[in-house]
């Protein structure tokens, strides 16, 4: 019972653009316009591999006023759990996959009278359709961007390229060059939105620096996608439905739910939208929760969990679905 | 009378100071300076090197809390002869303001509205702002059917200081205008408007 009405798209175009980055373009099958969407969007993308069914959500990096195509990054990840290694070695073009409707948990905020927006490698996806859309609209912007190598780095020649050196500041690891958080934060006018896409670690650095720089939350935006960790085999129990099923060591307890045909919410499948949320109906062992959204004191309640990302640690989990 | 729990009613959490600010601006009117008092006794002193005050004593001038404000040290404290004087010192200052400014209103939701109006105009988040409702509980409230705005409403029903209708003042709060809602209250039957109760004294 998703909100998501899933739309039929063609691998139009492969390419390599960096050392472990490749950019894939959908077209309808149909051969209609796809939505328009707002710049720091996500689709979830559907990938039949063999007897599984994977979904995972990847941000839209092409214009969000091109309805021809959608345009993702994809970065080889060493340790992957099927995603990112089926997009990298089993997507040929031509293959036909299921996208959801464009999602955006990441939004440019209208008010800001400048915005400033940082990426960490592949976190560069969802800035590159807000830059698009802020060019247009002619808005005022810099990018800041770490890349570990140039040769890593995708997309920083492209966008020095298009929006001059003057907005786009790249940052290379390997030449011991980091972006001046602190720097860059302590001079900017009233009206001043960040946005910043990257590592759990990165996007952590630069809010609490914003944060100690007296920047209030309100001004502050940032997303990662976290892929579910692997753990403990354990078994969950769905009350509603009746059925108890064996959530794999290297399956999210969402993916196990619609294994067994059992339909959950869901929107970003990343521990960021809040859509997953499931009432704990008893748990015999310890909730790990791995999400981003819910507060604190709703994680030590052990009433809540995100099952797209989150599991736990102990034999059985009861869970209202 | 009133309806309770409207989401659109604003809650005043108080003032209490961001330690991590590199500049504390002020907006106080009236008892508003008690709230700052208040703060300061609740805080580190050393915010006060980089706090400026807009001060506009309006009803309790008698009370000459702008010497308690002054003796309290701030970095700047200027105080107004009137709030759209105060209001226009703020918009001017919130111009040319950077980023890790806090701001702060206290005073009666009247001038808390209208200094939020300010404050949103200039691109603040309102959930940024910190507010404390101090002094009356007098209402700025607008009419839904003429849309006239009357100032200092105390009882409700109330009569339209535009139009003369008996109007039933609501906890409907617009941020926008920065007023209650008024409903007329006798509109099926003409002439049976209960008599007006002091509710916001």
């Amino acid at each position: 019972m998703s909100i998501n009405t899933e739309m039929s798209v063609r691998v139009a175009a492969i390419t390599q653009v960096a050392d472990q980055v490749r950019r894939l373009r959908f077209e309808r099958v149909d051969g209609q316009p796809l939505p328009v969407f707002s710049g720091g969007a996500h689709i979830v993308v559907s990938m039949r591999d063999g007897t599984i069914l994977r979904r995972n959500p990847y941000s839209l990096m092409s214009s969000p006023a091109d309805s021809s195509g959608y345009e993702i990054s994809v970065l080889a990840v060493e340790k992957s759990r099927g995603g990112s290694a089926f997009l990298h070695h089993k997507l040929k073009v031509g293959d036909t996959l299921a996208i959801s409707q464009p999602i955006n948990l990441f939004p440019i905020d209208q008010r800001g009278r400048k915005h400033i927006l940082m990426a960490g490698g592949i976190g560069i996806t969802p800035l590159m359709a807000m830059m698009d859309q802020l060019a247009r609209e002619d808005r005022s912007f810099e990018l800041h961007y770490a890349v570990r190598t140039r040769s890593h780095g995708a997309y920083w020649r492209e966008l020095q390229a298009r929006y001059g050196a003057r907005r786009v500041h790249v940052y290379c690891d390997a030449e011991q060059l980091f972006i001046p958080t602190a720097q860059i934060l302590g001079h900017q006018p009233l009206r001043t939105h960040l946005y910043v896409c990257g590592p759990a670690g990165m996007i952590k650095g630069v809010l609490g620096t914003a944060t100690q720089l007296g920047w209030p939350r309100q001004n502050l935006h940032s997303e990662e996608f976290l892929a579910p960790p692997p753990g403990t085999v354990f078994k969950a129990v769905l009350t509603r439905s009746g059925k108890a099923i064996t959530v794999h060591s290297h399956q999210s307890i969402l993916e196990a739910v619609e294994a067994a045909g059992v339909e959950a919410p869901y929107l970003c499948r990343g521990g960021a939208c809040g859509q997953c949320e499931t009432t704990v109906v008893g748990c015999d062992g310890a909730l790990e929760h791995h999400d981003i959204f819910l507060e604190p004191e709703d994680k030590t309640s052990g009433k809540k969990i995100m099952i797209c990302v989150s599991r736990i640690s102990g034999s059985e989990i009861r869970l209202d679905l | 009378m009133l309806v309770p729990v409207i989401k659109s009613r604003p809650v005043y959490t108080g003032l209490a100071i961001d330690p991590h600010a590199q500049r504390h601006l002020f907006a106080l009117e009236g008892e508003g300076a008690l709230a700052f008092a208040d703060a300061l006794a609740k805080a580190d002193r050393t915010f006060l090197a980089t706090t400026e005050v807009l001060y506009v004593p309006a009803g309790s001038r008698a009370a000459r809390h702008d010497l308690r404000l002054a003796a309290a040290g701030p970095l700047d404290l200027w105080t107004a002869p009137s709030v759209p004087v105060l209001l226009n010192r703020l918009r001017v200052t919130l111009q040319t303001a950077a980023m890790g400014t806090r701001l702060y209103i206290a005073g009666t939701e009247g001038f808390i509205g209208a200094a939020m109006q300010v404050a949103l105009d200039a691109g603040i988040d309102f959930n940024s702002i910190l507010s404390e409702h101090r002094g009356s509980s007098a209402r700025r409230v607008q009419c839904v059917h003429c849309k006239g705005i009357t100032e200092e409403v105390i009882t409700s029903p109330f009569t339209c200081s535009h139009c003369g209708l008996p109007l039933l003042v609501r906890d409907h709060y617009s941020r926008r205008l920065g007023a209650f809602q008024g409903v007329n209250i006798d509109a099926e039957a003409p002439g049976t408007a209960p008599r007006p109760e002091v509710m916001f004294p």
